[in-house]
């Protein structure tokens, strides 16, 4: 049985194969008339104060991030970005983990009154607007061990076609292969009761991680109001989570074939930016892998903006967003009833210094999770972040949350960048 | 308002440029912060400016990316690119008084200052260096402002600017622009080299350096949308 990890590098290889021949087209062309790298190396640590729930798990994870990225372009603007991605975790080895986030090949164009791009290659995208989740975006996989925020993600290989002109703007992808979500290992913290097995992931495909999907995406401006249509058929993203087969503790990722349906908008007005995002998903297994339950979601609310505050230069922003999923208590994630309330204040100094102070609250099942996160750059090349959740309460029918009462922490991240 | 109509008039036209900006920033006790931004810009008949800024300095926000549809009466329209998240952002163009980057140039002095945004009154001439120059007050006509006057030195040759008095809300005097290093391209539009804002409220001030000015090169309204926001670098 080779290891995920082989199986994930021969897939981001099968696109390196194709991104290194249409590099190789544009190559023969031109010589690159401009090349750069760029990046970013962090050192972090995270304090866990609270004893674990589990034997095993780390007081304390330290570790160092390298993030580089090489761009390179030629006289007519084509390009190539190669961007890997190194962790090394003191604690989880799982987290300690490489990613190409990006290796792909970027060419545009302009026919008649539209414009058109092709992008091929390991790429990421990002779709949506609403700050507490992000509902609608599913073309590439989380990178979990990351963060449990959601917020960075895999490389995705794929093929992106996008063609816009006064109509709007459509986008075309073909995803060739599925990357499994990471998850913490038995000794990191922020993973529940249970330890998900990343070895053994099942597909509902029969061609496995192999399966093609498809996603398309219309998006359209009319004055201040924006809106974004999308579609995608294909292999989940989120796993459904099941019992092991195996007897044993851990649980197992299955993915299914799925089909989902989004719509996203925001109205900008004055300083008031107005959100929306909304899916309906088809062929997906709720709760623990009971059965398929088609289902709808949405995520509404915004931000408004008081600016020049107290007599400064800073803005103190207020943001609230309200979680549903209709499955209820069978939902797979833990918005199924959820206020997200918080406050932004943003010195707007040389330092570029924030702060944001936020809460999670679960009305059904009574939970409480609080994040206060702090942004300063030191000089032109370093910055800091500090940040701290706070598992302030779960509830006793919250299982999603259960194991996480004792792992609140405080995360210090020091970072260069070059 | 004649003055103001026919400075404009003569600093059109030129379709589009590109140039790079250099910022430094300092604050009371000298010390320094710098900002490096590649910048477009192309004119649009019967509209605001388009404008893409690309920071390139401090590293920390390199390739992120700012693009504005400025419109002469509505408000402009104004998006992000956050090259870690890959996310574009439309943000609120309201707050017109905040800072540009940290520097003590405000949003409403980094973007075209279209004619009908304010009204005018001359004050009178006087000398300014080897120049004569016509000194006009004007007064922003959007409330979301941070200023309740402006005092604008232009010489009368070429209706340059030269120097900038801004006044805040509470008519105290905030910040000087001094504009010098004025250079001509297309043999028609004095553009300037460099532009010293100082704030006598806070004792900082920003140095702003124009370089590599870059005209007619073919841009178009395709280099100016979301897509290419995205494609920033």
């Amino acid at each position: 049985m080779p290891s995920p990890s082989i199986l994930r590098g021969g897939a981001l290889c099968a696109a390196c194969v194709s991104l290194a021949l249409v590099s190789a087209e544009v190559r023969a062309d031109t010589d690159f008339v401009y090349e750069e790298v760029s990046g970013r190396i962090s050192l972090e640590s995270r304090q866990f104060p609270e004893a674990a729930v589990l034997p095993g798990q780390a007081s304390q994870a330290t570790g160092l991030v390298f993030h580089p990225k090489l761009y390179v372009e030629d006289a007519e603007g084509r390009s190539v970005t190669i961007a890997p991605f190194f962790r090394y975790d003191g604690a989880d080895t799982r987290r300690t983990h490489a990613d190409l986030r990006e290796a792909f090949a970027l060419i545009f164009g302009e026919a008649g009154n539209s414009e058109w791009e092709i992008r091929v290659g390991i790429d990421q995208v990002f779709w949506g607007v609403a700050e507490s989740r992000h509902l609608v975006d599913i073309v590439n996989q989380v990178d979990l061990v990351e963060h449990p925020n959601e917020e960075t993600k895999l490389g995705q290989p794929m093929a992106h076609l996008t063609w816009s002109g006064e109509w709007g703007v459509l986008e075309l992808f073909g995803l060739t292969y599925h990357r499994a979500r990471t998850f913490p290992g038995p000794a990191g913290r922020m993973r529940g009761l249970f330890v998900i097995d990343d070895e053994h992931v099942s597909y509902e495909s029969s061609a496995g991680e192999w399966n093609l999907d498809l996603a398309v995406r219309y998006t359209q401006s009319f004055g201040p109001v924006d809106i974004g249509l999308s579609a995608f058929d294909g292999t989940s993203r989120e796993p459904s989570i099941c019992p092991s087969p195996v007897p044993g503790a851990q649980l197992t990722q299955h993915y299914e074939q799925i089909r989902q349906f989004g719509i996203d908008s925001q109205v900008t007005i004055d300083a008031w930016l107005l959100k929306l995002e909304a899916i309906r998903r088809t062929g997906f297994r709720n709760l623990f892998c009971q059965q398929e339950e088609d289902y709808g979601a949405f995520v509404v609310g915004g931000e408004y903006a008081f600016y020049s505050v107290w007599d400064s230069p800073a803005d103190l922003s207020v943001l609230a967003e309200w979680n549903y999923d209709e499955r209820g208590e069978n939902a797979t994630n833990v918005f199924q009833n959820d206020l997200f309330l918080a406050v932004r204040y943003a010195l707007n100094d040389v330092q570029s210094t924030d702060i944001t102070l936020g809460v999670f609250e679960d009305v059904d099942l009574e939970s409480r999770v609080l994040s206060l996160e702090f942004n300063r750059r030191l000089t032109d090349y370093w910055a800091l972040n500090v940040e701290a959740i706070a598992f302030l309460k779960i509830g006793a029918m919250d299982f999603l949350q259960h194991g996480l009462e004792n792992d609140s922490f405080v995360g210090l991240n020091l970072s260069y960048s070059f | 308002m004649q003055i103001a109509l026919e400075a404009h008039e003569r600093g059109t036209g030129f379709g589009d440029f590109t140039a790079r900006q250099t910022m430094v920033l300092r604050n009371r006790h000298g010390q320094e912060s710098r900002r490096d931004v590649r910048i477009k810009i192309l004119e649009v008949d019967d509209d605001g400016d388009r404008s893409m800024f690309v920071f390139d300095q401090p590293r920390d926000v390199k390739g992120t990316a700012f693009l504005v549809h400025a419109h002469r009466t509505e408000p402009d329209d104004q998006w992000l690119y956050l090259p870690a998240l890959k996310r574009v952002k439309r943000i609120s163009s309201s707050n017109r008084s905040g800072s540009f980057m940290g520097s003590e140039f405000a949003y409403e002095d980094m973007t075209a200052q279209a004619v009908e945004k304010f009204t005018y009154k001359y004050l009178r001439d006087e000398a300014c260096g080897e120049l004569t120059c016509s000194v006009t007050e004007r007064t922003p006509v959007e409330k979301g402002s941070g200023y309740s006057r402006q005092v604008v030195w232009h010489d009368r040759d070429a209706l340059r600017i030269w120097k900038v008095e801004y006044y805040d809300r509470k008519d105290e005097h905030l910040k000087t622009l001094e504009i010098a290093d004025y250079q001509q391209y297309l043999d028609q539009y004095w553009f300037a080299g460099t532009m010293t804002m100082m704030n006598h409220l806070t004792g900082k001030s920003t140095v702003l350096n124009w370089s590599d000015y870059e005209f007619q090169t073919g841009l178009d309204d395709g280099d100016f949308t979301q897509t290419s926001l995205r494609r920033a670098r």
